[in-house]
């Protein structure tokens, strides 16, 4: 079909291979190649498999490619910093599933219009990605004077990235909680937890404001859960906003999509899931400007 | 005389009892009289280590930094510790923590999970405090998994790793199997961190000392999460009993007790029934007073909520988890 994007992905990880299955279905985008660094890469084995380019030059195999519309970074904060300034000089549309948030943090369901004309965007954290809209959705009805959200997700979906910059998680998504949900403060807790059988992907919002608002932030955040739906199916609400002491709870249960990483894996999909989400709506964005 | 050397946490892991709402005076007076007790080590701050004041675990009366300026201003000659609990606390509040004269971090893991905490050693010793490893809910893990998390931690640099029974729930026997697994694995000191949730803190805390542990907490009047820890005075009774050298002086260390820690207590630290249940069901101990709010406001019994806790296999930090398992145990009743 016309305006599909010639795609690439950097990073042939647990990310790079899930987001690899999706992008496949996508008919908005063309997956042209898959990247990395390691020979022996499991990512490059499986896309060479589905008949996908690989190349072991990273980004410079990357930039060799001509006519590339956008390239999914899921490598590493510090790679990331490298790649960036590089991709945007070849005016290649960088969505940047890193820490490194050289771009603006983006949530599809809430802020992807005012973006989609930059040409890098960062993806926050799986936690962010859960729960920022809803703080979002909460403070779009009445003023969050303070958002606090603690993800819990499972230890055997916690890989080394996240385990070695955990640091970076709490801060990203604290930041976050506030440029994007619209809180005027925040913080964010992560807790792994090492259960088998795995725990589902879960999140608490807890949102510092005026109770007596419930009914109109439940409906808010109703409609905010619909909105994710669309691009992660298995979104839900655990336990709808609560009026409590001064303060609206929330809880929000992630299922994956179980197409690499298994269905408890839900901080991983929520990532690949709202990065493809990023790509289709840039699709149609960049039909529309050239048409 | 063989030493053992005691971390205090009264004025850390007694927060938890008092739901963090100690003010930096009397948290200054408190310190001040375990330094003239001989308490060489003070840990201070909100339950949960840095950074721990918020919605999911109650806000503190003030912030980690009031704390440490108030004890840093009248402690003479007992180090200062904080906890860092990494997904709560961060690298950027223990920088900030140095500034009060913090002389040594415990970073606290779940027993499965001590690579989280790499970063945090890491940065500990390259600024010259003294690192500890905290392996908490240690009773959830086998004694060989309980040494292998140990030994990452002294790969990372830590000077020393705990064995920490966070749900009280350990027998003698289940302490002593860890202290001596990680005894075999590691070249450094191991300490153990009890709780009395079961009657045991003070026994576990000798059985750890038997296997090898040369470093033990203990709270004054055992004020600490769940049915508190082992009691500071007690364990300096039975220590010197046993002819260890703890460098504390029993009459003031009981004084401290009677009139500085007492007067500050919400309850008298029994082993409560919902207490009891955490460290039956092996649930972490923090989440008493939270079950107990739960249970009142849904019309529930706390220990349904604990033990069910205890079921889901939950880890230290899940006090969110209590609200939905109370609203499931109440949609269960109707």
């Amino acid at each position: 079909m016309a305006g599909k994007l010639r795609a690439a992905i950097l990073g042939p990880g647990n990310i790079g291979i899930d987001l690899m299955l999706k992008l496949l279905r996508s008919p908005y985008h063309e997956l042209v190649l898959m990247a990395g660094i390691y020979p022996d890469s499991e990512g490059l084995r499986m896309a060479a498999k589905k008949g996908i380019a690989i190349s072991t030059d990273g980004i410079d195999g990357v930039l060799a490619l001509k006519n590339l519309d956008i390239v999914y970074d899921a490598t590493g904060a510090k790679p990331h910093l490298q790649h960036a300034p590089r991709l945007k000089e070849a005016g290649i549309f960088a969505v940047d599933l890193t820490p490194a948030a050289v771009g603006p943090y983006v949530v599809p369901a809430v802020n992807l219009e005012q973006h989609l004309d930059k040409l890098n965007v960062n993806l926050i954290t799986c936690g962010g990605q859960a729960t920022v809209p809803i703080v979002h959705a909460i403070s779009r009805v009445t003023p969050v004077a303070y958002a606090e959200i603690v993800a819990t997700i499972s230890s055997c979906s916690a890989g080394p990235g996240t385990r070695k910059n955990i640091d970076e998680f709490t801060e990203t998504t604290r930041q976050a909680l506030i440029t994007v949900g619209g809180a005027k403060d925040g913080k964010a807790i992560i807790i792994l937890n090492p259960a088998d059988p795995p725990i589902l992907m879960r999140n608490t919002i807890y949102a510092q404001c005026d109770t007596a608002q419930i009914n109109a932030i439940s409906q808010s955040v109703g409609q905010m859960v619909k909105d994710i739906q669309r691009y992660v199916p298995g979104y839900r609400l655990k336990v709808a906003p609560y009026a409590d002491d001064g303060r609206v709870v929330a809880m929000i249960e992630v299922t994956g999509a179980g197409d690499y990483l298994p269905v408890y894996s839900g901080n991983l999909d929520i990532i690949t899931a709202a990065a493809v989400a990023i790509g289709e709506r840039y699709a149609q964005h960049k039909e529309k400007a050239v048409g | 005389m063989k030493a053992i050397r005691i971390i205090d946490t009264t004025l850390r892991d007694g927060m938890h009892a008092v739901s963090h709402q100690l003010t930096p005076d009397q948290m200054a007076a408190v310190a001040a009289g375990l330094d003239q007790a001989g308490v060489g080590t003070i840990e201070v701050g909100h339950g949960d280590g840095l950074g721990g004041s918020s919605l999911q675990y109650g806000f503190a009366a003030a912030s980690d930094f009031d704390y440490l300026a108030a004890v840093a201003q009248v402690v003479q000659s007992a180090r200062i510790d904080v906890l860092l609990i990494p997904g709560i606390g961060t690298i950027d509040m223990l920088r900030e923590a140095m500034q009060y004269g913090v002389k040594t971090v415990r970073v606290a893991t779940h027993v499965t999970e001590a690579d989280v905490g790499e970063q945090h050693i890491g940065f500990a010793k390259k600024n010259n405090l003294e690192a500890i490893g905290f392996l908490m809910m240690s009773h959830m893990a086998s004694p060989q998994k309980v040494a292998e998390q140990a030994k990452l931690f002294e790969g990372y640099g830590a000077d020393i790793v705990y064995v920490t029974d966070s749900a009280g729930a350990m027998l003698p026997a289940d302490v002593k199997a860890r202290v001596e697994a990680v005894r075999q694995a590691v070249g450094i000191p191991i300490g153990f961190h009890g709780h009395n949730n079961l009657g045991l803190a003070i026994g576990n805390s000798l059985a750890a000392i038997e296997a090898g542990a040369t470093l033990v907490d203990g709270t004054v009047r055992g004020l600490g999460a769940g049915a508190g820890n082992a009691q500071l005075e007690v364990l300096t009774a039975v220590l010197a009993k046993a002819g260890l050298e703890t460098g504390i002086d029993l009459y003031k260390i009981m004084d401290v007790g009677e009139e500085l820690v007492e007067p500050l207590m919400h309850r008298p630290q029994i082993i409560g029934n919902a207490a009891l249940a955490i460290g039956y069901a092996g649930a972490y101990g923090s989440f008493l007073l939270h079950a107990q709010r739960a249970a009142e406001k849904f019309g529930l019994d706390a220990r349904d909520i604990l033990l069910e806790m205890g079921r889901r296999k939950t880890v230290g930090g899940q006090e969110d988890l209590i609200l939905d398992v109370a609203i499931s145990l109440a949609g269960a009743k109707r």
